[in-house]
């Protein structure tokens, strides 16, 4: 029997060998066998936790609740020092200096990533503005956010701030940024379900020490972390609990 | 447990009154019109006991508040009460998160120095095996529309 691993379909493409890579190097480290499967959405991902057969997931904070208090997961790690932040930003050439200048209307080109949309949309309630007043433009990924700014098809975008800080600086030269969230305490984390928890100390160990050999660091280099930090239960239950209290009326 | 504020931290040109809780406690506070602008893109977040003891602050709540880490941990959350926040507001505060439902509301907060800073704050029960062990509160910035309307009709309801 194999056990199946998947990964938030929010993650960068570039690091998609990455999640191989680690897969690859937990296999062997685990002696278990576990298959990677990576979901085109959300819908897909939901449908297989739902079914029951997520075992092992880099999740988005935004599923966490529903994975720890549906589903039985445990949380396993969090990547150092990385957490979920979002940026609103417009066309350089713009004249609007402040995100409140924003008016009912604007088009705001987003991703279906919905931590950083839930953070995007905090940040526009000071300009009196809301999924009701705004109009959408969906894109696939924070590149084509940048685009349909650059071909002002959108006023505004709202970006995940790591993937707009690794935008080329062909594209970052000819954007500014409004405003960009500082809230250190919203992350992605590893977590581990029902079937696989009689592992989960014995996972734990081996991911809280990898970064102490140069396999383990090469394996977290390709991943773009610097290592994995344990999460106590209570502070996955606070990151819960915080992100009810934002998801009150925003979406 | 609640102090007076100090005359010696207050900066600029303040009026004294004193508050009085439900639980009987009084305080007097001194604050000013000088207003601290909210910051763009953070949150303040602080936990408490059920019986709103603050357990837990961060960076941003220090900041906004004046007061040191040391200060808050352990003092009751209405060492923010500014005179201008109806008691009505939050009773109705207790009495949503008491029913287990979250609460949202403007809220004017007093800072050590006098000073003020609106909020839009959510406070929401803490569910561990079934029992509330207490609160946890998150303000961020809000709409200076809203705010406007909260300087009209806060007054109303004294």
């Amino acid at each position: 029997m194999s056990y199946l691993f998947t990964v938030s379909p929010d993650f960068a493409p570039d690091r998609l060998s990455g999640w191989y890579i680690f897969n690859t190097w937990l296999q062997k480290n685990t002696f278990e066998a576990i298959h990677l499967e990576l979901f085109n959405n959300y819908n897909k991902l939901h449908d297989a936790i739902g079914a029951g057969k997520v075992d092992l997931i880099y999740a988005n904070p935004f599923d966490t609740a529903s994975l720890v208090r549906n589903y039985g997961f445990l949380p396993l790690v969090k990547p150092e020092g990385l957490s979920d932040e979002a940026l609103i930003a417009i066309r350089a050439d713009s004249d609007t200096t402040d995100v409140t200048e924003l008016i009912p209307g604007t088009r705001i080109a987003l991703t279906n990533d919905p931590d950083v949309k839930m953070i995007g949309m905090m940040m526009l309630e000071p300009s009196d503005l809301d999924a009701g007043s705004i109009e959408t433009i969906p894109s696939e990924n924070y590149v084509l956010v940048a685009k349909h700014l650059l071909r002002s098809e959108a006023e505004a975008g709202i970006f995940l701030a790591e993937a707009y800080d690794n935008l080329s600086a062909l594209i970052k030269n000819q954007l500014k940024v409004l405003v960009r969230s500082q809230i250190s305490v919203i992350h992605h984390a590893l977590m581990i379900g029902p079937n696989f928890q009689h592992k989960r100390e014995e996972i734990l160990a081996l991911l809280t020490t990898m970064h102490e050999c140069e396999k383990g660091m090469g394996v977290l280099n390709s991943l773009g972390f610097k290592g994995w930090q344990k999460i106590e239960d209570e502070e996955m239950e606070f990151m819960i609990d915080l992100m009810d209290t934002l998801n009150t009326d925003i979406l | 447990m609640i102090v007076d504020m100090q005359p010696e931290f207050i900066v600029g040109e303040y009026k004294e009154t004193t508050q009085h809780f439900f639980n009987g406690c009084s305080r007097k506070v001194f604050y000013t019109e000088i207003e601290t602008p909210y910051p763009d893109g953070k949150l303040i977040v602080s936990t408490t006991s059920p019986e709103g003891i603050i357990n837990h602050v961060n960076k941003a709540f220090v900041e906004m508040s004046g007061y040191t880490e040391e200060e808050l941990l352990g003092a009751p959350h209405n060492i923010l009460r500014h005179p201008d926040m109806p008691a009505v507001a939050f009773k109705d505060l207790w009495d949503t998160i008491l029913r287990g439902e979250k609460w949202q509301g403007i809220v004017k907060n007093l800072r050590k120095d006098g000073g003020y800073y609106w909020v839009k704050a959510t406070v929401i029960p803490n569910v561990r095996a079934g029992k509330v062990v207490g609160y946890t509160s998150v303000r961020r910035k809000p709409s200076r529309t809203k705010v406007e309307a909260c300087i009209q009709l806060y007054p109303t309801l004294f």
